[in-house]
């Protein structure tokens, strides 16, 4: 770890730091200015920093679900009476935390604090960890994202890997996922593993990302020309059948190495889960949105329950029901009376465990895709997406900088797309004034989804979270 | 004319057999809408092509009228060299005897002569494509548009470490405008083509956006099979064709321009 020791100019740190944080503020700016400026000013500012949090620092990383885990486990925590900090949606590169940072320390540098839950990016948990070793580490999934910034999944277990082996108290894995429970290897003497998991009957519909490249042997029966009218039932029979043998096959093979979970998903329905902690099953009301937060928030109750072991399981699971979506997770925005969902989308397999989480009957779907460098330049992943369950009800909005390859990638499944607008805000306000009557849900990627919240702001009210 | 004559398929059963090399472990790009657009194209021409996956250990298909593979992490690529080895005389004599086959990043590495890595270690190639390989620490990464006589402008996104060399007398798939990109960053080539054979390090998928290269595939394999490419397209068929040739248009004309 580096140094903590306090350069002579650290005294004026957290004055400086502010400044520079009104005055981005004010320009409008992003919030990673301040942050590199301090970091080169004054390096040892973070981990000094942190440094003094009784419970000291929980880094969540992976490819999925990070920001809405994040805020499940920080939410935990404060509903459990401790303070917390942790870093703005969005912000899960170091510098994003260090102006956090900048922004709650008082003047002596003093950060009023129990403990810190952060997000961080795979590649910047490396370099975090450099700097600060967490005393928690929940790492929740490997999956392809953005190949262009981290090469290959297998590079990114590795990056990952990392950050298990600098983790000082315990390390929380996902036992679902290979590349993330054989991170196990890389956890030090002294340090404990903890996994989460999900009960065998609920692991076909959380395909992992090898289980996902069984679609090539699906796309002969997708191609066949479809009767709009059955086409849904008809071809959620095969990949049933085709994604269900595969995994019942890995399931028999695989059993023996699957470790035991500290916390395990049982049972899934429409804003309600069953959690078992030992043998004991805990049924609750949830009140997060989409089957994979349902799974995230068996992440966010494992790692709670490893670093606090003295709070109940009948606490955690009242905290975890009261937790909302974070933004542009699932998060309803209310649009003069009617619903619209906004579903952030950044790799295939999001794209399709969103696509499988929420029902597309009787709701009005767009798709917005940019294709700026933090929504990853390269279109290939939209071919690793199954768009065959929006055959029934067709797409009436396809939006964003790459709009048309998504049309196309559409119209290769056979999905029928009403209009096709690649400026944004006209295909916003177009897809929200028709049709008042009908809940309308959007799939975004990262850009699309920031520009979409501060578009529907002008016209109504959408919750301030930060961003700015 | 009797319908025997107009429809000639109603006898011989038009059956294209499209093989998809390695799926379960050379299949990172999108590589799985190369293979989605050949099968939906080829029965749009009233063909009815039939996928066999192919993976290590597999029976080889009995009848194969085109090949087409992906790339690969390191991983998958070690996972599938020696069963690629075992059936090189195979794809060797196929290639020789005219089936279009399309092979992106790792295979197209490994259909060529050798790939070295950075640290001197060789890894054989079969040998198909006369092209080498040589590992290198900076990545071309970014959107390409290459140019080709054949295809006219080809788009893509590019994604490797590996930078190729084409051998004396091997050509292209296409010409790069720009240092930095392309087989090797240097000479403005990308891809190569023998025989029908495409390698190329074009991804996006590939495909989906180039049609002419998709329909070239499927022309050669019609070809081999039936004697001649001979497209009968109901009247659902060529409308749900010209759209997907507009929707292509569109998403080539965007991806022209977005930044690297």
């Amino acid at each position: 770890m580096q140094s903590t020791k306090r350069p002579w100019q650290a005294v004026f740190t957290p004055a400086i730091g502010k400044v520079i944080r009104k005055l981005a503020s004010l320009r409008g700016g992003g919030t990673a200015l301040p942050g590199k400026i301090i970091e080169q000013y004054d390096p040892s500012f973070l981990a000094r920093s942190l440094a003094q949090l009784p419970y000291g620092v929980v880094l969540v990383s992976g490819t999925n679900g990070k920001t809405t885990t994040t805020r499940m486990v920080a939410s935990v925590f404060e509903q459990c009476g401790l303070k917390v900090f942790t870093n703005p949606t969005g912000s899960n590169f170091t510098r994003g935390v260090v102006s956090a940072l900048l922004g709650a320390v008082d003047m002596r540098g003093r950060l009023d604090a129990d403990i810190a839950v952060l997000e961080l990016d795979e590649a910047y948990a490396v370099h975090f960890v450099k700097q600060v070793h967490p005393r928690a580490a929940l790492l929740l999934n490997v999956m392809r994202d953005q190949l262009d910034r981290f090469g290959e999944i297998d590079h990114t277990a590795q990056l990952l890997g990392k950050v298990a082996a600098a983790t000082e108290g315990v390390v929380v894995l996902n036992r679902e996922d290979p590349r993330i429970r054989a991170l196990a290897h890389d956890v030090p003497a002294g340090t404990s593993v903890r996994y989460f998991g999900l009960a065998p009957a609920l692991r076909e519909q959380f395909p992992t990302d090898d289980a996902m490249q069984t679609t090539v042997s699906v796309q002969q029966e997708s191609v066949q020309e479809v009767n709009a009218a059955d086409a849904q039932t008809e071809h959620t029979h095969v990949i049933d059948k085709q994604t269900g043998n595969a995994q019942t096959e890995d399931a028999q093979t695989e059993d023996a190495q699957i470790p035991a979970a500290d916390v395990l998903l049982t049972q899934v329905g429409t804003h309600q889960a069953t959690y078992q902690f030992g043998d004991q099953q805990y049924a609750t009301p949830m009140r997060l949105e989409g089957l994979y937060n349902l799974y995230n928030a068996a992440a966010a109750l494992a790692v709670v329950h490893a670093v606090q072991p003295e709070l109940s399981p009948e606490t955690l699971i009242r905290a975890i029901a009261q937790v909302t979506p974070a933004f542009g997770r699932g998060e309803t925005i209310d649009y003069h009376g009617t619903p619209i969902e906004l579903v952030l989308v950044k790799n295939p397999m999001g794209f399709r465990l969103a696509l499988a989480s929420f029902d597309p009957s009787r709701t009005a779907t767009m798709i917005a895709i940019n294709d700026e460098y933090a929504d990853g330049r390269d279109m290939s992943w939209l071919w690793d997406v199954d768009f065959t369950s929006l055959r029934k009800q067709g797409v009436a909005m396809v939006s964003g900088v790459r709009a048309w390859d998504m049309a196309l990638r559409l119209q290769y499944d056979q999905v029928a797309v009403e209009h096709v607008d690649t400026e944004l805000t006209a295909a916003v306000d177009q897809f929200c004034d028709s049709d008042s009557e009908t809940p309308k849900r959007i799939y975004c990627t990262y850009t699309a989804m920031l520009a979409i919240r501060s578009h529907l702001a002008h016209k109504t009210h959408v919750d301030d979270v930060g961003l700015k | 004319m009797t319908s025997e004559q107009t429809f000639p398929i109603q006898s011989t059963p038009r059956v294209l057999d499209i093989v998809s090399l390695y799926p379960n472990d050379m299949n990172i790009y999108g590589d799985s809408g190369n293979v989605l657009t050949i099968m939906r194209r080829a029965q749009l021409y009233g063909y009815q092509p039939v996928l066999h996956a192919y993976n290590q250990g597999d029976p080889w298909p009995e009848q194969v009228d085109m090949i087409i593979g992906g790339g690969g992490q390191d991983k998958g690529q070690s996972a599938i060299q020696d069963d690629l080895y075992m059936r090189a005389p195979q794809l060797q004599a196929l290639a020789q005897d005219g089936v279009p086959m399309l092979m992106i990043c790792g295979l197209y590495q490994l259909f060529g002569d050798y790939f070295e890595t950075a640290t001197g270690e060789r890894i054989q190639g079969i040998g198909i494509l006369g092209v080498h390989t040589t590992g290198q620490d900076t990545r071309m990464i970014g959107n390409v548009v290459e140019h080709s006589d054949e295809f006219g402008d080809i788009v893509g996104y590019e994604n490797h470490s590996g930078q190729t060399v084409l051998h004396a007398g091997v050509e292209p798939l296409g010409r790069v405008d720009h240092d930095g990109m392309g087989n090797n960053g240097q000479d403005h080539t990308e891809g190569a083509r023998l025989h029908n054979v495409i390698g190329t390090y074009m991804h996006g998928s590939l495909l989906p956006k180039n049609p002419r290269i998709a329909d070239f595939l499927i022309g050669q394999a019609a070809r081999r099979r039936c004697g001649e490419f001979r497209p009968l397209s109901d009247a659902n068929g060529k409308r749900e064709l010209e759209r997907l040739n507009t929707l292509a248009e569109q998403a080539r004309h965007v991806a022209m321009k977005r930044p690297r």
